[in-house]
């Protein structure tokens, strides 16, 4: 394998982990509800910003790290219940409106509180390149691959191995039935956004040492993420995973094959492809009922 | 055990329950007849919390349920079988059962299990099966087993008997039967009206959402309105 290809597919798996993770929130929570969370992307910003800020405070990484990722899941949590439960049962295109108009606040809130600035966080553990196949891997690559397939793994164990995790599955196929064998969907509900709000914190602050953190990185990180979801085919779970590394890697051999002018296309054209000639998606068992 | 006055609901502006009243004593097998769209389902829905209602109440045991949530109503013992089986198809034969006992303790949960095997054997080879692979009559046993791990007090069947070939309809009520025999009441639906008042202690007729005519499940199968109305004769 040539340098250069190695150097692609391996920056090509690092942001297609990131991909991955975000694809995974809009999943579990389109499986708990049927609403695609356009602020998904914001739970990223949070991530990433919510620890440069208290890594400027003073708290050590790891801390202000966990920190970020409770606050991200505290804000999903309020997104769920004061937000998106009140409007249960209005139409689907209301409750898109409703997540996009949140992304909007969070946004104007995050550069009120904090600031409109660029920021980076350092890499967790320095910057000496490691040789891999001819090619150089950021020691921070290795974190977000390695994170991403632990938390892979831990959800998959959740979904398949746990009553809880089963119970969310149980409500996203058979709603009433659910119910009525004493599920709470309220609590699904709550519990789904708040873990696709950690998720995205995670992808946000593993994210930044590589591409920076601003107010705004949300916005392009969530349509990614969701054009990865569907290509993987909404609400399927290992659909999200696959579909984030593929996007990834498209991206990246498009940016290096072609042209880096391209690079934030590519996702659009998949997305727009998927939707005319697949919207099943990859692995996706429904067609998309309602995107 | 369950008392159900002047229940109220509506779709939009139609009414579809225009003021229930009924009980079910414990133990007791009671079951309700009526055409296409008097309103069964919505009763059964209504009783189980996951159909508004506009008016009346639902008192379980002594406690009014009427505001209950529907998690709250399967742990006081009111659990349903929704018309259409509704099993989770992706899921495997066990993972329903054990979902069924999602409002119980873990320790009860195998003790459970083994008692609904014991009940449905079919189910005991295709527990690793996805319940969507399964015949009608099994998906039927298999949504009355997720309802038992329930261990439920009062058990709302909604047309159990539905779309199962002749053979299979006369082993779920020997079945249902069985059930009652236990400290379990059962509030029965099914289109088979003349099977359902045979074995059942007593029984409702609903029309257009109001209960017209009750009696014992006897005087019920004895009634001439009955008989030409429901049961063809
Ligand atoms: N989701 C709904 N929206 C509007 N009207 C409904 C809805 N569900 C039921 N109805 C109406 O309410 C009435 C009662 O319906 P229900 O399903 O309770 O009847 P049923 O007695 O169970 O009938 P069946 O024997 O067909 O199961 C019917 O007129 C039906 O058309
Ligand atoms: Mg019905």
């Amino acid at each position: 394998m040539s340098g250069e290809l190695a150097q692609f597919l391996l920056s090509g798996l690092t942001v297609g982990s990131i991909y991955a993770l975000v694809a995974l929130g809009f999943a579990i929570i389109y499986n708990a509800s049927h609403v695609i969370n356009f602020a998904q992307g914001e739970f990223v910003m949070i991530g990433g910003m919510a620890t440069v800020s208290l890594l400027g405070a003073g708290l050590p990484l790891a801390l202000a790290a966990a920190l970020a990722v409770a606050l991200a899941a505290l804000i999903g949590l309020a997104l769920a219940r004061f937000a998106v439960q009140p409007a249960r049962g209005a139409s689907v295109v209301t409750l898109i409106i409703i997540t996009i108009g949140a992304a909007i606040l969070l946004r104007g809130l995050a550069a009120l509180v904090w600031d409109k600035r660029i920021h980076a966080l350092p890499a967790f553990s320095g910057d000496a390149p490691i040789a891999v196949a001819g090619a150089t891997l950021a020691p921070q690559s290795l974190w977000v691959i390695g994170v991403t397939a632990l938390i892979v793994c831990a959800l998959w164990a959740f979904f398949n191995r746990t009553l809880n995790g089963k119970a969310i599955l149980a409500v996203s196929h058979n709603r009433l039935a659910a119910q009525l064998m004493g599920i709470s969907v309220r609590r699904v509900l709550l519990v789904s956004f708040a873990l696709s709000a950690a998720l995205g914190a995670l992808a946000g602050i593993l994210v930044a040492p590589i591409t920076f953190t601003s107010w705004d990185v949300g916005v392009m990180l969530g349509l990614k993420g969701f054009a990865a979801a569907i290509l993987g085919g909404m609400g399927s779970g290992p659909g999200a995973v696959l579909g984030g590394l593929v996007l990834g890697l498209l991206e990246s051999l498009g940016a290096g094959y072609l042209s880096s002018a391209y690079k934030d296309a590519i996702a659009f054209i998949v997305m727009l492809a998927v939707l005319m000639l697949m919207p099943g998606g990859l692995l996706g068992a429904r067609a998309a009922e309602r995107v | 055990m369950l008392r159900v006055e002047k229940l109220e609901s509506r779709y939009g502006r139609i009414p579809a329950l225009k003021g229930i009243s009924l009980r079910v004593e414990a133990g007791e097998l009671v079951a309700l007849v009526g055409a296409n769209g008097a309103g069964k389902s919505t009763l059964l829905r209504a009783l189980s919390g996951v159909q508004p209602v506009s008016g009346g109440s639902v008192a379980f045991c002594g406690e009014n349920v009427t505001a209950a949530t529907p998690e709250a109503r399967v742990r006081l013992g009111i659990v349903q079988v929704p018309e259409g089986r509704q099993v989770f198809g992706p899921l495997s034969v066990e993972d329903n059962l054990r979902l069924g006992a999602y409002r119980r303790g873990r320790a009860q949960i195998e003790a459970s299990l083994a008692y609904v095997y014991g009940l449905f054997p079919d189910l005991v080879e295709r527990r690793a099966q996805p319940a969507g692979n399964l015949s009608g009559g099994q998906q039927q046993m298999l949504a009355m087993g997720r309802a038992l791990m329930a261990r439920p007090r009062l058990l709302l069947l909604d047309e159990p008997s539905m779309g199962l070939a002749p053979r299979l309809v006369a082993g779920i009520f020997a079945c249902i039967t069985k059930l009652r025999g236990d400290d379990t009441a059962i509030f029965l639906v099914d289109q088979n009206a003349r099977a359902a008042l045979a074995i059942a202690d007593r029984g409702y007729v609903l029309e257009t959402g109001s209960i017209v005519l009750a009696g014992t499940g006897a005087e019920l199968l004895a009634d001439q309105a009955v008989r030409s109305a429901y049961l063809g004769l």
